[in-house]
């Protein structure tokens, strides 16, 4: 990935990389159609939807007290559940890729469980384990550590539920990185951690960056692990998904695509600024000192 | 090509008249999720009866979720035949939409509910903290298990039967709000559903008594055991009814207006009430109920539009956002 990032940003390369596929206006039309019918209509509907709602109503929906709680726990606990993933999954992945050991295998199949799980599944599991009468919680509680019915729980379920988006966008390009590179710092007379730092990590940050946004994009719309383990209490524990699914029980159709219209924006205002920082890093990383 | 086309449209008339021939003899039942087990035994029934009274084999489909995810699923186009719900409001709002008739509760005996059920008190086995009746459920101490009103038909009685419990001793409306603010205040875990409500309290071991429909008691000593819990009878409590209608938009396209009529008809018959109530969930009939007055408790039952007007009233002044709900329960202050 990293060889191929150098052929791009070579000023010849980028003329170059259109003769490699033909049928560039084809191929674009074809992916600004599809998109347009997957994603995009889908999402206009929601905008449309909330147009019944006047200017007022709209902002009180999105604007009440419980709500704005919900949008902070939300994008809170997946932020925080986020960070945790890339500290973990990178190490995870390191791990995979450099070692060598009995039961390797599995343990790469694991990884990708969160991902096949039925969400409520492993809301229901987590709740079991973490609440007063479960394995873990009733060696925690009796310590004071309250998890489970708490926002901390909602954290845990995310961290679960996210981990393989950071491992399996940075194995990948830790396996491509060159280990020559590496072994010329050594030689060089780097020390490991000037290695990692100055080596290996900017390599994998731009994969790093991109399974922090996908684990904290899938983390902002999760409902199903999280609303077992919640404990649902308004103004402390309540995820905006559930305050989206309250206001359709109440046949709010316009108030629920209101307050979804803001989770859209709030997470595409995030992910273009994670793609951005992205492309700042590679500027900075790809040119040569 | 051209010259087959009359053809293949001559074939697929044909298909699609005997498919509508077919969809004759077949229902869509649209329900709530706890009524699963009722309805399975239900159409056994009414099938059987239907044969022998008109001599003909129908198929009944059932799809069961929560209430007004359900409601919401009809008026957005799910072919249902009729609906059969456990709050009216989700039946009113499909009214409301022109899906079921203007007029559908007066179109079935008793305002279009065959079956009706309560809401009750389980406390752990022994009944540890001494519950006897809703002036118990604020007591400092004591955590009440309880569905979002917000999310739940289970919670918007749970939350009915508490404020009409002190409107039936003579209390005011005012008293009844403290009441009801001081039974939140109790609240550790806001269930979603009924189920979830269920649970939270038995598997997770959470709060001292949970208040729940009567015919989930059945349900939870099924599944958990006899004994594991006790039955508490408040003084007072809700009639939670479940009612019935016919979705014109689905049986009018279909035919199916008559077999939709008869099959909601025969859940006011003696053998569908007894099917109702070996589910634990209250017939109508005065004999079946005596006849299993070992389930059924006699209790002091008030009905929704006795303090409330309707339940979309209700839902309007306390459960929409910005209601008495919402002005009363102010979690994270203690």
């Amino acid at each position: 990935m990293s060889t191929e990032r150098l052929v791009a940003a070579a000023p010849a390369g980028r003329r170059a990389s259109r003769r490699v596929l033909p049928g560039f206006g084809l191929t674009l039309g074809y992916t600004l159609f599809y998109l347009g019918i997957i994603v995009l209509i889908p999402l206009s509907a929601l905008i449309f939807k909330s147009f019944a709602l006047s200017g007022e109503q709209f902002w009180r929906a999105i604007s009440a007290p419980r709500v704005l709680a919900s949008y902070r726990l939300t994008f809170g606990a997946s932020f925080l559940a986020a960070l945790v993933n890339l500290v973990f999954g990178l190490l995870i992945a390191w791990v995979l890729v450099r070692y060598r050991f009995p039961g390797k295998k599995i343990v790469d199949a694991l990884v990708d469980l969160p991902f096949a799980l039925p969400t409520a599944v492993a809301g229901i599991s987590l709740t079991a384990l973490l609440a007063g009468n479960g394995w873990v919680g009733q060696i925690l509680e009796p310590m004071g550590i309250v998890l489970a019915f708490r926002p901390a729980g909602i954290v845990i379920a995310l961290i679960f539920i996210g981990l393989p988006f950071v491992v399996r966008t940075v194995q990948p390009v830790l396996e491509d990185a060159e280990k020559e590179l590496e072994e010329a710092a050594t030689c060089l007379g780097a020390t490991r951690w000037q290695t990692f730092t100055r080596v290996i990590l900017p390599t994998i940050t731009p994969a790093l960056l991109t399974g922090f946004a996908l684990a904290f994009a899938r983390a902002v719309g999760e409902y199903g692990s999280v609303i077992f383990i919640a404990g649902n209490m308004p103004m402390v524990s309540e995820i905006t998904p559930l305050i989206i699914i309250g206001k359709l029980e109440q046949y709010d159709y316009a108030g629920a695509t209101a307050v979804a219209l803001v989770m859209l924006v709030i997470s595409f205002a995030l992910l273009l600024l994670i793609n951005a920082l992205q492309a700042w890093q590679r500027r900075h990383a790809g040119a040569p000192a | 090509m051209t010259s087959l086309r009359p053809k293949t449209l001559l074939a697929a008339l044909a298909l699609s008249a005997s498919g509508m021939a077919l969809a004759d003899s077949t229902l869509l039942n649209v329900s709530y999720d706890v009524a699963r087990e009722f309805y399975k035994d239900y159409n056994a029934a009414f099938i059987a009866h239907y044969k022998k009274a008109k001599g003909q084999d129908i198929r009944i489909d059932q799809s069961h979720a929560g209430s007004s995810a359900q409601a919401r699923a009809v008026n957005d186009g799910l072919a249902a035949d009729v609906v059969t719900m456990n709050t009216s409001t989700d039946v009113q709002f499909l009214a409301d939409n022109g899906v079921v008739a203007k007029d559908w509760a007066r179109r079935f005996p008793h305002d279009a509910a065959p079956t009706t059920s309560t809401m009750l008190f389980l406390v752990r086995h022994g009944n540890p903290k001494g519950i006897e009746d809703w002036d118990d459920l604020i007591k400092p101490g004591v955590q009440v298990i309880v569905v979002n009103p917000k999310t739940g038909g289970n919670g918007r009685y749970a939350y009915l039967a508490a404020w009409g419990a002190v409107l039936d001793k003579g209390g005011s409306a005012a008293q009844a709000a403290e009441f009801v603010g001081k039974l939140y205040r109790n609240v550790p875990v806001l269930a979603k559903g009924g189920r979830d409500a269920t649970a939270t309290f038995l598997q997770r071991n959470q709060g001292d008594v949970l208040i729940t429909f009567e015919s989930e008691v059945l349900a939870i000593d099924r599944e958990f055991g006899a004994g594991k819990v006790d039955v508490v009878y408040p003084s007072v409590s809700v009639v939670a009814e479940n009612p019935v209608a016919v979705v014109e938009r689905t049986v009018a396209r279909k035919g199916t207006a008559e077999l939709a009529k008869a099959y909601l008809d025969y859940l006011y018959s003696d053998e569908a009430q007894e099917i109702a109530a070996r589910h634990a969930i209250r017939p109508r009939s005065e004999a079946v109920l005596k006849k299993y007055a070992r389930t059924f408790k006699p209790i002091r039952l008030f009905t929704v539009a006795q303090y409330f007007g309707s339940l979309t009233e209700a839902q309007k002044v306390h459960f929409n956002d910005g209601g008495q709900f919402d002005k009363l329960y102010l979690p994270g202050k203690p």
